[in-house]
């Protein structure tokens, strides 16, 4: 019963991988055929740590995200086609078509923004933690952000804060090494950008975030944590960007073999070898897996390319309540 | 009635409207066991609580931030930025994050929240600590800009405002915060979005803000003595603009100065002029003239050769009369 439980689990996390993984790639195709409005960043490379973080909260837990959120919003679970209705610009989208892909938010599911600035939503996720400590409920809120973020004066404030509050909130730093065309030496001096939060006095772990298990592993301890009002942690996960930083970035900044190099790192593949060698997973399964996936992906982009665009009408509405 | 500082008419509204809803709550730096920079939150946190009443690190942007996410959450809190001109360190909270979460999450969320802060001079702060800056903020749609100017209105709007759903910036000013007025024992509530006309008169009208509406309530008492009779409206709330009154007014005199204590260019009277030119040039019998301070930051020293007073109102009145 255990290992069927665990087999579960195994396989829910290699389809939410997966499911990201698609739904990016789908959006790069719509994308570069004109049908999204805007630009769009994609995480691909990067699905480990949404789907190994996704796993373990609650629907009635917090998210707060960056310009390249997709996977956390998939992760939370977000209905696709609402999702990709908003990337769409359309009014069946979460934020009736105002947000898009960089600003998309979800009341229901405790996504309370991704976000266009950088570092700018870390100090709402202080907020949404500290009315869950303030009505005594034991929910968390999980702050992602990338390598570049931690650069933000707004990091440092929230970080400290956060720890003097003893506030329930997981920030994790996806490192993917890049702020936007800026490699990591480039823009800080540390190598391990996790060692920060001893500054704050909290606690702070590196790992490879490119291990689904291992992410799960350690934002389950933080989680738990933070929700037995233990305050919060900075989990940095080491992960790879594979694409540039919007879509469409030819990433002239970025040696080619570098470009080459981060794919071996798939943490899809990685996991799916893993599966394997625990005799969990079947080609079968994979296909099975990638089919439904795709059949979600077309309904979803079907819902989307069907919803109406906004109307001059809803412009001014909303401004206020 | 009964006779009140501004600043004490500020504490009564934060003790009434903290002891009405439990989910309101103070947020700043010093508010808490310091009880405010200018003691506006003097006794809340020995009455409340420190859940309720919090001192935070001189952190604005996590401040700032910290109010949009709770807002979204139900809670009602009320932020202190110490001084007007320290917005400008979180102005990425205020202007891309909390202006901005209503609309761009598609009105998924109420956001009551108030920014309380004292602009203006006065105090002889010098160029960091004297600013009104209330245009920018009237310029973002999503946030509400008020700005009292008496004991009466403070209370009454700081009240509305912390009733108000929308992210609210107060604006208070500290060289009125020792200014006493009268007001009702029992409780009331002014609504945030209506000018008042303070004084009425035939001649001219006068829209003012803030310090400046009792400068051009007295620059009217001296016209009065020429026989020339000033209109004064407080504005009381910049955005959402009471442009009705302003109209009705204006369409009765004929004649507008419009006076407030921010930098005269780009400002908030360019706004109202260029509506009133827009709306009504051809009841107009002069030029509408703006006074405000001079386009250079305001000096330490000397204060009074730079702030905008009741001698500049009278000036401006008598030009737009003898056009």
């Amino acid at each position: 019963m255990q290992e069927k439980n665990e087999r579960g689990l195994w396989l829910e996390l290699l389809r939410l991988m997966i499911k990201i993984r698609r739904v990016e790639e789908r959006l790069l195709e719509v994308f570069a055929q004109g049908k999204v409005p805007g630009f769009i960043h994609v995480g691909i490379g990067q699905e480990a740590v949404p789907a190994g973080i996704g796993s373990i909260l609650r629907p009635d837990d917090f998210v707060l995200t960056t310009h390249r959120g997709h996977g956390h919003a998939i992760a939370k679970g977000l209905d696709l086609k609402r999702f990709m209705a908003e990337i769409f610009g359309r009014v069946d989208g979460y934020c009736r078509g105002r947000a898009g892909s960089m600003h998309m938010a979800s009341a229901e599911w405790g996504v309370v923004g991704s976000n266009g600035v950088v570092g700018g939503g870390i100090p709402t996720a202080l907020g949404t933690a500290f009315a869950s400590q303030f009505q005594g409920t034991d929910q968390v809120t999980v702050c992602f952000f990338g390598d570049g973020a931690t650069n933000e004066g707004t990091f440092h404030e929230s970080l400290n804060l956060a720890a003097l509050w003893n506030l329930p909130i997981l920030f994790c730093c996806e490192n993917n090494g890049w702020a936007e065309f800026t490699p990591l030496p480039v823009h800080t001096k540390l190598q391990r950008l996790s060692v920060r939060a001893d500054s704050y006095g909290m606690p702070g772990i590196t790992i490879d975030g490119n291990d689904v298990l291992k992410v799960r592993e350690e934002a389950g301890r933080a989680v738990d944590r933070a929700r037995r009002g233990e305050g919060p942690t900075l989990l940095e996960c080491l992960t790879h960007r594979w694409f540039g930083h919007f879509a469409g970035d030819a990433q002239k900044y970025r040696d080619p073999r570098e470009i080459e190099e981060v794919r071996k790192f798939d943490p899809i593949l990685r996991f799916q070898k893993f599966l394997f060698g625990r005799k969990a997973l079947t080609e079968g399964d994979i296909e099975k897996m990638e089919a439904q996936i795709r059949m979600e992906i077309d309904e979803a982009v079907a819902f989307a390319e069907k919803s109406p665009v906004p109307g001059k009408e809803s412009i001014g509405q909303e401004v206020y309540v | 009635m009964k006779e009140i500082r501004y600043i004490r008419a500020i504490t009564e509204a934060l003790r009434e409207e903290m002891a009405r809803d439990p989910r309101v709550l103070v947020i700043g730096e010093d508010v808490a066991v310091p009880g405010g920079s200018f003691s506006a939150t003097r006794g809340l946190l020995e009455e409340f609580g420190p859940k309720r009443v919090k001192d935070t690190p001189i952190s604005e942007s996590a401040i700032v931030g910290l109010a949009l996410g709770a807002a979204t959450q139900g809670l009602r809190p009320i932020v202190e930025i110490m001084f007007m001109d320290f917005v400008t360190v979180c102005m990425d909270q205020i202007v891309n994050q909390v202006a901005k979460a209503r609309y761009m999450f598609g009105g998924q969320y109420r956001l009551p929240l108030v920014i309380r802060t004292p602009c203006g001079g006065g105090l002889n702060a010098g160029p960091q600590h004297s600013q009104s800056l209330e245009a920018w903020f009237a310029h973002v749609p999503g946030l509400k800009v008020v700005m009292p100017a008496t004991p009466y209105d403070v209370k009454g709007l700081l009240k509305s405002a912390i009733r108000d759903d929308n992210p609210i910036l107060f604006v208070e000013n500290k060289a009125l915060y020792g200014l006493k007025g009268n007001i009702p024992e029992e409780e009331f509530l002014v609504p945030i979005g209506k000018a008042e006309v303070k004084r009425e008169g035939r001649d001219v009208t006068v829209v003012a803000t803030s310090r400046m509406v009792h400068e051009a309530l007295q620059a009217a008492e001296s016209l009065s003595k020429e026989g020339v009779e000033a209109e004064v409206i407080d504005l009381r709330t910049i955005t959402p603009l009471d442009r009705e009154t302003i109209f009705r007014s204006v369409g009765k005199t004929t004649r507008l100065v419009i006076a407030h204590e921010a930098v005269k260019d780009f400002g908030v009277g360019a706004e109202i002029s260029a509506m009133v030119a827009e709306e009504m040039i051809d009841c107009l019998d002069g030029p509408i003239l703006r006074i405000g301070a001079p386009y250079a930051p305001i000096p330490f020293n000397p204060e009074s050769l730079y702030l905008p007073n009741r001698e500049d109102v009278i000036q401006a009145v008598r030009r737009v009369l003898a056009y």
